[in-house]
């Protein structure tokens, strides 16, 4: 129940999201969710798309540095609290993350939270056990 | 003023034949005593007696840095160690450092050529000298001191570092004479800015600046900040350190090469040939009177020119023009030598790091700054800021390590440095000199 998740090497100069996302556009590769972290020098875009490999292929062929890694998507109910559900299900097993991004979905009632732990596994497992739904690529990008 | 008038006045032909003795000896001594350089000699079929005047030089094979690597690190001394009182050492390309020994000679030798250049600069004994050259397996610092108590002027043996420290010892002591590279003269007077000193307030008169390219702009700029008079100081380890040559208070322009011990040439680096005076080319010392540590036609890679004209001062002796530059990459940063295939020489050995980097100088405010340019490949690329911001401390930690420079280390997208004829440009030096 993993998420593959496209990774870009950032730059920090201007006009390099647009390259981008123009290089996505041309492809007709529809972006999902996405996040950018930033540092004072450099930032790492993450994306996850529709058409992960051949994202990969011409955003390399452009020229960035990209990395595909694994996240794992919850998707809880777009209310108070739903976030914090799952968060106390990782503080109590220990687990850490890395660092985390949400988006709502279209029809509004549920909210998906992409993760990234330290403990890929043992996350996927605890949260299983808890009963939260964990989506595949797939059904993110039927949303 | 002179320290040894008899020398520094002599008609050139009194001169030459002092040299053409001393280069004599020196070449039979190479011969037996330093195999490498026998061997040298015996490849192209010269032998100690073919040289019968001074411009049979030229049949003499070069000495490179190479030499000195490949004979690491005492290999070509021509002394027994017993008779070798100090070494020094500076950073060498791929961290090998370049060794050099000393006898008690070579040490008072170096005393006098020291004093010899302090006294160009009206330092006499009367005088108060912070000597902010770092003390250590650098040069310049003991350089320096040993030719100031041989002068008769008081040293404080101040080294490099804490400057607020130096600019209470400067006033409260009442330094006249300040030696330090040029950069750190700028650091001392901004120093003195932030402690509220005025230049008033010390007695500074004289500062002796070398080790490190500087402009005719920098210099002003220390005259003024540190109200000064500012001269140019040029040596290397492997010539003896600081002390070879000396710009003097008359001096237009360059400075007066101390060549009763260490006879000057300019080539052409591409050639070999040597030039006539007033070309530019490559520097080229033979040490005529040192013992530990003698060289042949030691190839310098500074780039200058030489010139006979008389001085003002009266010194026959020739004289070379400011440094303008280097033929191979070195880069000296805050009187540090740094070769980018040092830093390459990191890179490689650090997991996943491809060598596509750029070394970037800079100036910030009096300082240089390198800042090291690294390509992200996919095999260092990660999601996660934190392992891209760990790389880049261990890089800047690893540098540190192996060149004592202090360096920033920006991780860049593939394929954004320059790369000039399929070759990469690895050095960008913006500073202006």
């Amino acid at each position: 129940m993993r998420v593959e998740q496209i990774a870009v090497f950032l730059e920090n100069k201007s006009g390099r999201l647009a390259e981008i996302t123009r290089i996505l556009a041309e492809n007709d590769i529809n972006i999902r969710a996405l996040s950018v972290a930033d540092t004072a020098d450099f930032g790492i875009l993450r994306l996850i798309v529709d058409k992960v490999d051949l994202a990969k292929e011409t955003l390399r062929a452009g020229g960035f540095t990209v990395g595909k890694t694994n996240v794992v998507a919850v998707e809880v109910p777009d209310r108070a609290g739903g976030l914090a559900s799952v968060l106390e299900v990782v503080h109590e097993a220990g687990l850490n993350v890395e660092y985390m991004y949400a988006f709502v979905n279209r029809s509004g009632t549920n909210a998906v939270l992409i993760f990234r732990f330290d403990e890929m596994d043992k996350a996927i497992a605890m949260l299983q056990e808890k009963g939260f739904v964990l989506l595949t690529g797939q059904q993110i990008c039927a949303l | 003023m002179m320290w040894v008038e008899e020398i520094e006045t002599l008609p050139r032909s009194g001169l030459e034949s002092i040299q053409l003795k001393r280069l004599q000896a020196l070449v039979h001594r190479m011969y037996d005593k330093v195999a490498p350089y026998r061997a040298k000699m015996d490849a192209v079929g010269v032998k100690p007696g073919d040289i019968r005047s001074l411009a049979d030089l030229r049949k003499l094979p070069f000495t490179t840095k190479d030499d000195l690597r490949d004979n690491y690190p005492f290999g070509l001394f021509a002394t027994p160690m017993d008779d070798v009182i100090r070494v020094h050492a500076s950073s060498g390309t791929t961290g090998k450092s370049t060794v050099v020994g000393y006898t008690q000679a070579d040490i008072d030798l170096w005393a006098s050529v020291m004093a010899r250049c302090l006294t160009m600069a009206g330092v006499t004994k009367g005088d108060m000298v912070h000597n902010a050259y770092g003390y250590g397996l650098f040069t310049g610092g003991l350089g320096a001191h040993y030719g100031i108590e041989a002068l008769g002027a008081t040293v404080i043996p101040m080294s490099g570092g804490n400057s607020k420290r130096q600019v209470t010892i400067m006033r409260d002591f009442g330094s006249t004479v300040l030696l330090s590279t040029p950069s750190y003269a700028l650091n001392l007077a901004d120093a003195m800015v932030d402690a509220g000193v005025r230049t008033e307030e010390l007695k500074l008169r004289v500062g002796i600046h070398g080790a490190e390219p500087w402009s005719m702009n920098m210099r002003e700029e220390v005259e003024r900040k540190l109200g000064i008079r500012a001269v140019d100081i040029y040596g290397l380890s492997e010539i003896i350190g600081p002390g070879v040559a000396m710009e003097c208070l008359h001096s237009e322009r360059g400075m007066h090469i101390l060549e009763d011990n260490f006879l000057p040439e300019i080539i052409d680096p591409d050639t070999l040939e040597p030039l006539p005076y007033g070309e530019t080319g490559e520097l080229v010392f033979t040490t005529l009177t040192k013992e530990a540590f003698p060289l042949i036609r030691y190839r310098t890679k500074d780039i200058s020119r030489l010139f006979l004209e008389p001085c003002g001062c009266g010194r026959t002796l020739i004289r070379m023009e400011k440094v303008m530059g280097r033929t191979d990459d070195m880069l000296i940063i805050r009187g540090v030598n740094v070769f980018p295939s040092q830093v390459e020489h990191v890179l490689m050995g650090i997991d996943g790091v491809e060598p596509h980097y750029q070394i970037e100088v800079t100036r910030d405010g009096s300082l240089d700054v390198m800042s090291v340019l690294v390509e992200v490949s996919e095999n260092i690329f990660s999601d996660e800021i934190k392992v891209l911001e760990n790389l880049t401390k261990k890089i800047q930690a690893e540098i540190k390590d192996m060149l004592g420079v202090t360096c920033k280390v920006k991780l860049v997208e593939p394929r954004s440095i320059q790369r000039s004829e399929g070759k990469a440009q690895r050095v960008i030096d913006r500073r202006t000199i």
